[in-house]
Formats: structure tokens, C-alpha cells, sequence
């Protein structure tokens, strides 16, 4: 509640942040927390520079590199200059500033929506920023997080502070039983197939009902992370148990005397009884299935038991069109079964499912299988630690007696700005978050799944239904 | 007040990885960008240039305003998206719809990215492709599209966005003559500044 009005989470978050309100402009938000990468932030440190500013609190900036740093041997040198001189820059600035970088070296480093919440940085109730669109993940833990471009990152540097419009709140609310098999990328992806690629541009998304609470983190990171697909400005879910058990025992967390009363505090972090949103709408998941995309957006999503879809049957112009222009660039024909489309490449990874569970589920697909000889597989751990506890349950020697590679934190194949690219014409199943034309290289056919249909796919050699490995 | 050249772009959900792909976000400036706009699509595979696509062809290679379907700039946050047009010589995004990163990263750069109706947009653009070269004014000030002829077309903006577009304001300049609002922020939630979370930094 704030004073007696039931309240949604955002107003609540909102509210608390709030440092000053003048008619007719932006609202202007204290930031809790400014996490920094490699690609954004050199130009605001520069704009900086030019004006003569500080940075305000750079204890409260955190910074890595993660987008273009290479994902194999870590002791040769970076051979591309470019990349090279990016993370160079930021170290000049870390260092030049105060700021806490977890450097290529460190074995807290990993892509940064991954190693946040994993060191306890990520806390329900803060407000997030982020030269990253993908920061929508940390909104799992009930906190508002949201991307920013270069100015803005500039902007929260010399003020602590960002100037934004109140967005509307929006409700997702997930009923029924999830269906044995079905992974937190599935729905997600329905949801996105469902409002399409716009549906929640200028909302904030709040995911409720029984199947968000019956989520892990790990499984909330993933839907919240793909929020901005849907053009959401953040995706949350409420904080409960699940989120304060996770909590504990990080690295940069509450101590067990904070966590007592900071647990309190958060328990209030909900939307509450005869609260409003802006727009809600309910998807019963019961009879979901496996989902895979065939187009060049995130939208552009079936069922693995489902074909390609027939761009002659869209009834909007705008949507045909886009479906034609999608279905050549993606080298497929109308009607073919999703199930018999071959692919030459297999990547897991990415902040949208580069963790350990999701490997996880990769392992438990594969054990004693094979990856198909006409496919190259790789995965690319979402963090440095999360490496280190896959080597200690083993699945790194699933993974490479299965016949994939196996390699260091980072981006990699998700943006491919390292050298982890598709060729053009090449086919990947990829537990990523974009497949629009070109993201993953240029002329490269990136069909979006989760990481349990990627590794029956590896193994298959054609796109694949998990349940049926 | 800016009168420019109409380059139509027909599609709808243009992501910011086709307004400028991934490979020529290593830079560390903030200008240089124009050549790689729409790279995928104005260079052919091997380097040279396809002579198809829209800003390749005269009279669009010095269009100053863009004309494109709705949810313009989705995908990620990278300015360097607004760079590249800016850079080109676009002055002005007119679409049905803007992604909200995308959005704010234009008006950081004065780059007025304008929602007008699909209905209008759809008529433009059936004029932009018979009758090239279609030149039109937008005015910021007044909030409307015109042509040599007549008036077209209004559109919303809010008042603040409308100044900042109109007298490049210095953003950080604005939020920092609120410093004190913000100290006072800061001491009501750390009241003792050693307890400044988080943890250790």
C-alpha cells in the first residue's frame, strides 16, 4: 500500500526512488545499482571527460567484460585490436574512476545480467540501469530494471540518478499446470508469440500467478531477460521465498543480521489486493509445447510439433510481408515440419539461458549421446563461476564426450562480436534471445529454443522435440 | 522547422541490429558511424554496394528523413543505432511506432523519432515510392508534416520532449541542478554513510 491506495509493485518501486517529480518532465529515479560493460561505456566516459564531471558513486557502478571478449584460451591475447582497445578503455576507466571491475582474469567475470544476481549485487526493490537492453533479467528478483543507451549511461554516471516517464504496468499472468518438459524459455516464447514483438512497448511487465511462483531464479531470469522482446521497458515478478533463499550466502549479499530485516522489507515488495494494472492478460500453459522460432523475430514462434506457417494465411499486410520477407532470409518453405528442418550448429548459452540449470538440462539430454556429425555444438557458460561449478558436477565431460566444445564466459554467439560467429547460410539452434537477420552473422539462420531442445537437437541433427529423446 | 528528402523504408520491427550490425559497435567514439547504417542491407556480401536498396539510390543518398513501418528500433539498446542515422543525415524518424530505448537514444542525439498515425504513414509512403522525390517539413514547433502544397499531418509530442528536440538541452546539466534533492535523497537512505550498501563497495 502506499498511504491507503492498493498499489502495483512499480508504483511501490517507483515511489521509493522517486527524487524529484516537476509537472510536464520526466520523473527523476535514484539508481541503486549501474552495472558496466565493455561495449557502452566508453563514450559516456569520454562525454565525462569533456565536460568536466565526475563520476557521483562509484560504489555503485559494477563493471565486467562480457560482449566481446573470446571464449577460448584466456591466457593467448585478444587478437582483434578493436576489442582489444574497448576493454583496455575500460579498464583505464574502472581503474581512473574507483569503480569495481571484474576483470577477463577474474574469476568473478561473466556476462553481466549472469554474474549480478549470482554475486548479490541484485536485490528486490532497487532500481537497475544498464547500457544493456537485457537488463530486464534482474527484474526476477522484484527489482525495476531496464536497459539504457550510451547518453543515459553517461547521464547515471555524473548523477546517480535517471530521468524517466512513468511506464504503464502490465499484467502476465500464467495459469495453469506446466507441462512436464516445458522449460521457462517455452513460455516465455509463447508469451512473446502470443503479444508479439510490440505488445508490451511502454509497460512494465509483471509476471504473476501460480506458474511464475512455482519458478526457480534461474527459470524467473530467463522470463523476465526476454521481456524487452516483447518491447516491455522491464519485466519483474514479485520477490517471495524462492527469491530470498537465493539470496543468502552471496558473495556482495546482505549478511545474515541485514538479511533479517532486509527480508521484511522485501516481503512488502508486492502488487497488492485490488491494485490496477494498465492492461493484464492471462495465458493458460497447460497444453503448451515445446516452442521454436522459424522467423526473424522473437515473435515469429510455433510449437516443435508445428511447421512452418504459411505467410498466404496472415491476414495483416504488414505481419505477411514481414513473414515472407523472413521465411527467404531464413531459406524455408511453408508447411515444412519445424521437426525436419536440419541444422549445422548448436549454441548454449547467453544471459537468457547460460546458467547452471540450464546446463543443467543440457546434460541431462545428452548423457550418453552423441551430438550429430553434421553439427558443430558448443557452450558457452553464462559466468566464469558457473564454469567452474558445471566442471565440478561433471557436465563439462557430458558435454565434450558428447562432442561439444566447451568454453570460457561470455556473450560469444548471442551478439557475435567475438569470433564465435555463424557463416552465412549456416543454421543454429540457440538458446539465445534474438534472431533477427544477421545477429549471430551475417546471412546466419538462428532458430531460438530452449537449452533442453537444443541439446536433443545437437543430437538429432534437425531441430527436435526434448521429450521425445 | 526542417525541410528534407523522404527516404521510405517498408518494414515493420527494423531492429537495431539491421540499423547498424554488431561488428561496428567496437568503436569508442561517437561519430563515424554513418557508412555502416543498414550495412547488411546496403552492401552486398563480398563489399559492394546493392544498388536495390533504398538509400543507395538517388534521390534518397541525401534523404534527411526516414519514413519506416511501426516498432522502429527494437532490439537492443545500442546509441550507436541513433549515431548511424544521425550521422547519414537523418534529422527526423517518422513511423507508426518507436521501440522505448531506441526512442530516448534518438532524443539524446536531437534526433526527432515521430509517431504519426499508421493510416498517415501508409499514405506517405505510397507517396515517397510514385512521387520521389517527396520533400517534406517537419515542424517541430507547430507539431505538423507538410509538403510544399499543404498541411498533412500533426502529430503528439510531450512539451518536454518538444524542448529538448527543439534547444538540445543539456540533460545531465538539468538533473544536476537538482544536486541538492539528490544529496538529501541519499543521506534520508544512508543516514550514517558508512553503512552505504552494497556490501563492499
Amino acid at each position: 500500500m502506499i498511504g491507503d491506495q492498493p498499489s502495483t509493485l512499480l508504483d511501490k518501486i517507483w515511489n521509493s526512488h522517486l527524487v524529484h517529480a516537476d509537472p510536464g518532465a520526466p520523473d527523476l529515479l535514484y539508481v541503486d545499482l549501474h552495472l558496466l560493460h565493455e561495449v557502452t561505456s566508453a563514450q559516456a566516459f569520454e562525454g565525462l571527460r569533456v565536460a568536466g564531471r565526475t563520476v557521483r558513486r562509484p560504489d555503485l557502478c559494477m563493471a565486467t567484460v562480457d560482449h566481446n571478449i573470446p571464449t577460448t584460451d584466456r591466457s593467448l591475447p585478444v587478437l582483434d585490436s578493436l576489442a582489444r582497445r574497448q576493454m583496455e578503455v575500460l579498464r583505464e576507466n574502472a581503474q581512473g574512476h574507483g569503480i569495481r571491475l571484474f576483470d577477463v582474469d577474474d574469476e568473478r567475470q561473466g556476462i553481466v545480467h549472469v554474474i549480478g544476481p549470482e554475486l548479490g549485487l541484485t536485490r528486490p526493490g532497487m532500481v537497475i540501469v544498464c547500457g544493456d537492453s537485457h537488463t530486464s533479467t534482474h527484474g526476477a528478483f522484484g527489482a525495476l530494471s531496464f536497459g539504457i543507451g550510451t547518453s543515459e549511461v553517461e547521464h547515471v554516471l555524473a548523477t546517480q540518478c535517471i530521468p524517466q516517464r512513468r511506464p504503464k504496468a502490465m499484467e502476465i499472468r500464467l495459469e495453469g499446470d506446466r507441462p512436464p518438459g516445458i522449460s521457462a524459455k517455452d513460455l516465455i516464447l509463447a508469451v512473446i508469440g502470443e503479444i508479439g514483438v510490440s505488445g508490451a512497448v511502454g509497460h512494465v511487465v509483471e509476471y504473476t500467478g501460480p506458474v511464475v511462483g512455482s519458478l526457480s531464479m534461474e527459470e524467473r531470469m530467463t522470463i523476465c531477460n526476454m521481456s524487452i522482446e516483447a518491447g516491455a521497458r522491464a519485466g519483474m515478478i514479485s520477490p517471495d521465498p524462492t527469491t530470498f533463499e537465493y539470496l543468502r550466502d552471496r558473495e556482495f549479499g546482505p549478511n545474515s543480521e541485514e538479511f533479517v530485516n532486509l527480508k521484511m522489507e522485501w516481503e512488502s515488495l508486492k502488487t497488492d489486493d485490488g491494485a490496477t494494472f494498465d492492461r493484464s492478460i492471462m495465458m493458460d500453459v497447460s497444453d503448451l509445447e515445446p516452442q521454436v522460432t522459424w522467423g526473424t523475430n522473437p515473435g515469429m514462434v510455433t510449437e516443435i510439433s508445428g511447421s512452418v506457417p504459411d505467410p498466404c494465411r496472415i491476414k495483416d499486410e504488414k505481419a505477411r510481408d514481414s513473414a515472407e520477407r523472413a521465411l527467404e532470409y531464413m531459406g524455408l518453405q511453408p508447411g515444412t515440419p519445424m521437426e525436419s528442418i536440419n541444422v549445422d550448429r548448436v549454441f548454449v548459452g547467453s544471459c537468457t539461458n547460460g546458467r547452471l540449470e540450464d546446463l543443467r538440462e543440457v546434460a541431462r539430454v545428452l548423457d550418453g549421446r552423441r551430438v550429430h556429425t553434421d553439427v558443430h555444438a558448443m557452450v558457452v557458460p553464462g559466468s566464469t563461476a558457473v564454469r567452474r561449478q558445471a566442471e565440478s558436477e561433471g557436465l563439462d565431460r557430458i558435454f565434450r564426450e558428447a562432442g561439444f566444445e566447451w568454453r570460457e564466459a561470455g556473450c560469444s554467439m548471442c551478439i557475435g562480436m567475438n569470433p564465435d560467429t555463424l557463416s552465412a547460410g549456416e543454421r543454429c539452434a540457440s538458446t539465445t534471445n534474438r534472431n533477427f537477420e544477421g545477429r549471430q552473422g551475417r546471412g546466419g539462420r538462428t532458430h531460438l529454443v530452449s537449452p533442453a531442445t537444443a541439446a536433443a537437437t545437437a543430437v538429432a541433427g534437425r531441430l527436435a522435440d526434448p521429450r521425445s529423446c | 522547422m526542417h525541410t528534407g528528402v523522404v527516404a521510405p523504408l517498408d518494414r515493420a520491427d527494423i531492429d537495431t541490429d539491421q540499423i547498424i550490425p554488431k561488428q561496428f559497435l567496437k568503436s569508442v567514439d561517437r561519430d563515424g558511424y554513418g557508412d555502416f547504417l543498414f550495412h547488411d542491407w546496403r552492401k552486398e556480401e563480398g563489399g559492394s554496394t546493392n544498388p536495390e536498396f533504398v538509400l543507395n539510390k538517388e534521390p534518397y543518398r541525401g534523404a534527411s528523413i526516414l519514413l519506416a513501418g511501426r516498432n522502429f528500433g527494437c532490439g537492443s539498446s545500442r546509441e550507436h543505432a541513433a549515431w548511424a542515422l544521425r550521422d547519414f543525415g537523418f534529422r527526423a524518424i517518422l513511423a507508426p511506432s518507436f521501440a522505448d530505448i531506441f526512442r530516448e537514444n534518438a532524443d539524446q542525439n536531437g534526433l526527432a523519432a515521430l509517431s504519426l498515425e499508421e493510416d498517415v504513414v501508409r499514405e506517405l509512403l505510397a507517396r515517397a515510392y510514385s512521387e520521389a522525390p517527396l520533400s517534406l517539413t517537419v515542424d517541430l514547433e507547430e507539431r505538423t508534416i507538410a509538403d510544399s502544397d499543404a498541411l498533412l499531418a500533426s502529430f503528439e509530442i510531450d512539451d518536454f520532449r518538444q524542448m529538448c528536440l527543439l534547444e538540445g538541452l543539456d540533460r545531465i546539466g538539468l538533473t544536476l541542478r537538482q544536486a541538492e534533492a539528490i544529496s538529501s535523497f541519499e543521506q534520508q537512505r544512508w543516514p550514517n554513510r558508512s553503512e552505504v550498501p552494497p556490501k563492499s563497495f
